[in-house]
């Protein structure tokens, strides 16, 4: 970057009224970071990266902290921390107290926890001799103290999958309180999770778009019991984290290939795949050897995080857009999620690539045994005319039992995570279990986790009679059904809570640059 | 598993409205009342086959030249209902003929997502053979004998049927249009003594989900009409669930757009009517 541009840029941060001190001083650390040479790749993996068919996410030029961490807070909360001079919590005060100052110094790439722990079980043994309402006013403080201090959407806590005292108080909170802070997901067991639980998580739901809803023995079955749901529901093994996620366009992919769809599958989808993980890889040597993170940050150092339970995520992105370009070379009217043969050829690409991800040796990366995750990536605010991750796009999604059924067999790949959103009708808020019903079927069938989007729609079944389709095109003339701009994959809550806070709450990871 | 045939219009593989929990719902074709207020009139009749709906179709998926019935081609069909539009009879081309073993096969790909299935209509109580072979099927099978069997019905039908139904089915949703025959003549063409026989029957037997009462002004709205069918409610079972729709004008004929939607006042008022008569299960859409 030439001096001039430097400094144009570093003044407009510095000189942006939409920005806080704390989003401002953030960019500036960005541009700083970004005016050293990238970390060692070779010239096709550089313009790879150029033209946006590898994307690093603006992760930065040399990277000095692990992209997501995931604190080993049971051990913490266990043993007190000698770097915070923190004593071991006996009460609900002193842990509540203890986390809180924990969480500040966790760093991420947004510079935000990404991951707040199994807050229930870790608060469940001091509730002891707690009375409930105490409890809940307790809880209630922190959780706002949790929005207020790390004002960021992608901060995210875990509960479940047992039911307990605490996941009823945290349900019960967030329906009043609206909070964006924290991002809230739900561990379902189909033994463990009771349909109680389930019922109090969806009325959450209806209120506030939260929490998603994860498959907790098919985690389990990938990454073990010690696993996190973080961020724009990234899973990792808890211990440890991800070093990094560089993520393949597969859209970008598609359009720079030219023959048959078994060259793309054979060769143009290896050969990319193989410049992501080289970025990958040069990223995490950056960070090991060069920035040594793991031998200066106290939260190795008192073994809250351990280098051998980390690995990186290698994202994947527009899988459709993919899958209808190459349906197109061939002549196809076919495209994702119709049920024909566009579906059957994202599974062969989704396929291709866990096969190639198993096979390829990372550094660094003992967590994912040697290898990196797979995660299908939901996305950033840049990405124009491109599908998150291996999302049926917008408005064109079939109806529910389809979508589910189309999108199921890809999630059994994505061991670090895959979002989708299911859209239901706003009649299921007179029929909750109907959503129960869902959960259970979807998660017997495969599902890794979701979340729902309940459509607030004037047009929908009330009872009894069919509606056609003709009918529908008809009363959506005026727009979109999904008007609404799914946003950070459906973890905004309703309408208000997003026009009172969003200068205050920032998405970093989705905004990694300041506005153009 | 018979043979018997069922002539069905479609199939939803999620519903939340049609009774407890998400639930598969198979519309059968045809039904014995011609109600002012139908939301799908194209669900009334059997085709006959006139062939009237074959030229206008836009996509040419209709043909009748290869003998007396139409043939669809479901590949070309884009659902864009013209025929529906100029059919004379209140039908549609697209209703097929299926077995019970084609819906089982159905339900089965459906079955962990779901509470249970639901049989409307149409009316489908028109099709009794079917919708018992289809139930007695479904309990028969050790994987799907845990799904609950619904039938949402106009209520106008011989009390044989519901005994018919009684062993393999769990539960019925009874539309009452009008307690006054009068009424239920206008609104439906159909006297009513099978309706409230039938609401008194599956009662009795422990089968009846949920009574549906559509209000539609100028027809059955008035307070007077209200208390007095809340009062024979009452004597047939004071804990029974109520569903109370209002009426909305969305798919229904030509003929039947002066009639004015039912206000949310209005659905509130007659409520409160029903909860001062004790009911406390009333579902208001």
């Amino acid at each position: 970057m030439e001096m001039e541009e430097f400094v144009e840029q570093a003044r407009s941060i510095i000189n942006d009224g939409n920005l806080t001190f704390h989003q401002r001083k953030h960019y500036l650390a960005a541009l700083a970071e970004n005016s050293l040479p990238y970390p060692e790749i070779g010239p096709e993996a550089a313009e790879a990266l150029n033209k946006g068919i590898v994307s690093d996410l603006y992760e930065g030029h040399a990277p000095y902290r692990p992209r997501y961490l995931l604190p080993d807070y049971e051990l913490a909360l266990a043993q007190g921390s000698e770097h915070l001079e923190l004593e071991p919590p006996h009460t609900i005060d002193e842990a509540l107290n203890f986390l809180l100052i924990l969480y500040t110094q966790v760093p991420s790439i947004t510079g935000f926890p990404v991951f707040l722990g199994d807050i229930d079980s870790l608060l469940l043994p001091y509730a002891e001799g707690v009375s409930d309402a105490a409890l809940r006013a307790k809880l209630r403080l922190f959780w706002i103290a949790l929005d207020r201090i790390l004002p960021d959407g992608f901060v995210h806590a875990n509960i479940g999958p047992q039911d307990n005292r605490v996941v009823r108080a945290i349900l019960d909170i967030e329906r009043e309180l609206l909070q964006i802070v924290p991002n809230l997901s739900l561990k379902v067991h189909p033994d463990l999770t009771s349909d109680s639980l389930l019922l109090d998580a969806i009325e959450t739901v209806f209120t506030t778009a939260k929490p998603h809803f994860v498959n907790h023995p098919m985690m389990v079955e990938d990454l073990g019991t010690g696993y996190g749901i973080v961020s724009c529901y990234n899973s990792l093994k808890k211990g440890g984290g991800s070093h990094t996620m560089v993520r393949l366009n597969l859209k970008e992919a598609a359009v720079a290939h030219s023959g048959s769809i078994d060259d793309f599958i054979d060769a143009t989808l290896p050969f990319y795949a193989s410049l992501n993980a080289e970025v990958m890889a040069s990223r995490i040597r950056y960070l090991v050897e060069d920035a040594r993170f793991f031998e200066h940050d106290f939260l190795a150092r008192e073994g809250l995080v351990r280098l051998d339970r980390f690995s990186a995520m290698f994202g994947v992105y527009g899988l459709a857009e993919a899958v209808n370009i190459l349906m197109e070379h061939e002549g196809l009217d076919a495209r994702y999620g119709d049920g024909g043969a566009a579906d059957e050829l994202s599974y062969r690409i989704i396929g291709r690539i866990r096969a190639f991800v198993d096979d390829c040796p990372m550094p660094y990366s003992e967590g994912g045994g040697g290898r990196s995750l797979l995660h299908s990536q939901s996305g950033i605010d840049s990405d124009v005319n491109v599908t998150a991750g291996t999302r049926i796009p917008i408005g064109t999604e079939p109806e529910t039992f389809q979508h589910i059924s189309t999108v199921t067999p890809h999630h059994r790949h994505f061991d670090a995570g895959v979002s989708d959103i299911f859209h239901i009708d706003d009649t299921v808020r007179d029929n909750p279990e109907a959503v129960v019903d869902m959960i259970r079927g979807a998660f017997a069938t495969g599902m890794r986790e979701f979340t729902f989007n309940v459509d607030s729609n004037d047009f929908v079944r009330i009872t009894g009679y069919l509606v056609r389709k003709s009918e529908l095109a008809r009363f959506q003339e005026g727009g979109e059904r999904h008007a609404s701009t799914v946003f950070a994959a459906g973890s905004v809550a309703n309408s208000h809570v997003t026009e009172r806070t969003t200068k205050r709450v920032l998405i970093r990871e989705h905004s990694p640059r300041p506005a153009q | 598993m018979s043979t018997v045939l069922g002539l069905l219009n479609n199939t939803i593989a999620f519903s939340s409205v049609d009774g407890p929990g998400n639930r598969f719902v198979v519309f059968l074709q045809g039904c014995n009342f011609n109600c002012v207020t139908c939301h799908n009139p194209y669900t009334i009749t059997r085709c006959t086959d006139c062939g009237l709906c074959v030229g206008p179709c836009p996509e040419h998926a209709l043909s009748i030249e290869d003998g007396p019935l139409i043939v669809l081609d479901t590949g070309a069909c884009t659902l864009c209902d013209v025929c529906i539009e100029v059919c004379p009879e209140d039908s549609t081309p697209l209703a097929r003929v299926v077995t019970v073993r084609d819906l089982i096969e159905e339900i089965r790909a459906v079955a962990p997502f779901i509470s249970g299935i639901t049989v409307s209509g149409g009316e489908a109580t028109q099709q009794p053979e079917f919708v018992a072979d289809l139930f007695s099927t479904l309990k028969a099978d050790p994987h799907l004998a845990h799904l609950t069997t619904f039938v949402d019905s106009n209520g106008a039908a011989p009390v044989e049927v519901w005994k018919r139904l009684a062993d393999v089915m769990d539960g019925a949703m009874v539309d009452l249009k009008a307690l006054d025959p009068a009424t239920h003549l206008r609104l439906t063409a159909r006297e009513n003594d099978q309706v409230l026989a039938s609401i008194e029957y599956l009662a009795q037997h422990d089968l009846l989900y949920e009574v549906r009462l559509l209000i539609v002004p100028g027809y059955n709205d008035d307070t007077q009409t209200v208390l007095r069918t809340a009062e024979w409610l009452s004597s047939v079972d004071p804990s029974m669930r109520i569903k109370l729709i209002g009426y909305r004008a969305h798919g229904v004929r030509p003929e039947a757009l002066h009639i004015p939607e039912a206000t949310g006042e209005l659905l509130e008022h007659l409520e409160t009517i029903l909860r001062e008569h004790g009911f406390d299960q009333i579902a208001v859409t």
